[in-house]
């Protein structure tokens, strides 16, 4: 991909994400995210993420994206009303996150390699599904079912969180 | 031409997007969502580093990939519980403001 295409979809992913945090209607921020979402999809197809890609628009800005929604409007949730402005929190939060990014970029500018482009990959189409499926039922079939593990527990565990009284 | 350095730092700009918001914003359905947006951004520097290994056979080290396959899904089942304990919230205290739910009991 051209860098004046990542560029786009990177910008086009932090000032949605900015949207998100800034929106003071709760389906706005939603409706931000998921742009947010398809962007940064956007950035792995570039970094030859094929699966990670298409399983991001799928799962995130699909399913969890709808949840959100779906939640949303089932709380039915307003504007919210403006309130007393925590100064602490404010400033301390900022703070913080203004320190990780100027951390951040005094660490990258020491990494070995970092300023080189991405090597090469093979010659040809790259197999993206058909790898990644080798991999992870080969190296990481244990893990993938304890994961299949935790994804019935889940779900056992919002059915029980839903009902009416908590015994 | 595309660096690792570039991708990590929009990485880290969105990680940090994310916080503020988790530290700035009174509503628990938005602080859920800058959550997601950190796990996002963890996502994105494993995917880049995972590109950025190539081995001999010039194929990226998939084991990254590996990695944020398995987060897309324990996110997805953590959004899932999160949500159920949001409704639930709100079904006892019909509040989703973070500062209205202070006590630990009630």
């Amino acid at each position: 991909m051209s860098p004046i295409l990542f560029w786009i979809f990177s910008l086009l992913m932090l000032g949605f994400a900015a949207s998100v945090v800034v929106n003071r209607h709760p389906v706005a921020s939603a409706m931000s995210l998921v742009v947010s979402f398809i962007s940064l999809a956007a950035l792995y197809v570039s970094l030859d993420a094929y699966f990670i890609g298409t399983i991001q628009v799928l799962v995130y800005a699909g399913a969890v994206m709808v949840l959100f929604l779906f939640i949303i409007m089932l709380l039915d949730l307003r504007v919210e009303q403006r309130r007393r402005i925590n100064a602490v929190a404010t400033i301390g939060g900022s703070l913080v996150a203004i320190a990780f990014v100027v951390q951040l970029m005094a660490v990258i500018h020491r990494l070995p390699g970092g300023k080189q482009p991405f090597p090469p990959l093979q010659a040809g189409n790259l197999d993206d599904v058909r790898n990644i499926g080798t991999t992870l039922f080969t190296a990481f079939n244990l893990p993938f079912q304890v994961v299949g593990v935790l994804l019935l527990v889940a779900s056992i565990g919002v059915v029980v969180l839903s009902k009416r009284e908590l015994k | 031409m595309i660096t690792l350095n570039d991708t990590l730092l929009v990485s880290g700009l969105l990680f940090a997007i994310g916080f503020a918001g988790v530290m700035l914003r009174r509503n628990i359905i938005i602080i859920f969502m800058c959550l997601e947006l950190m796990l996002n951004a963890a996502n994105l520097s494993l995917v880049a580093f995972s590109r950025f290994q190539v081995g001999p056979s010039g194929l990226p080290n998939y084991n990254g990939q590996m990695l944020v396959f398995f987060i897309i899904t324990v996110a997805a089942a953590e959004v899932a519980v999160g949500l159920a304990i949001i409704v639930a919230l709100y079904r006892a205290r019909h509040t989703t403001h973070v500062e209205d739910i202070s006590s630990m009991k009630f």
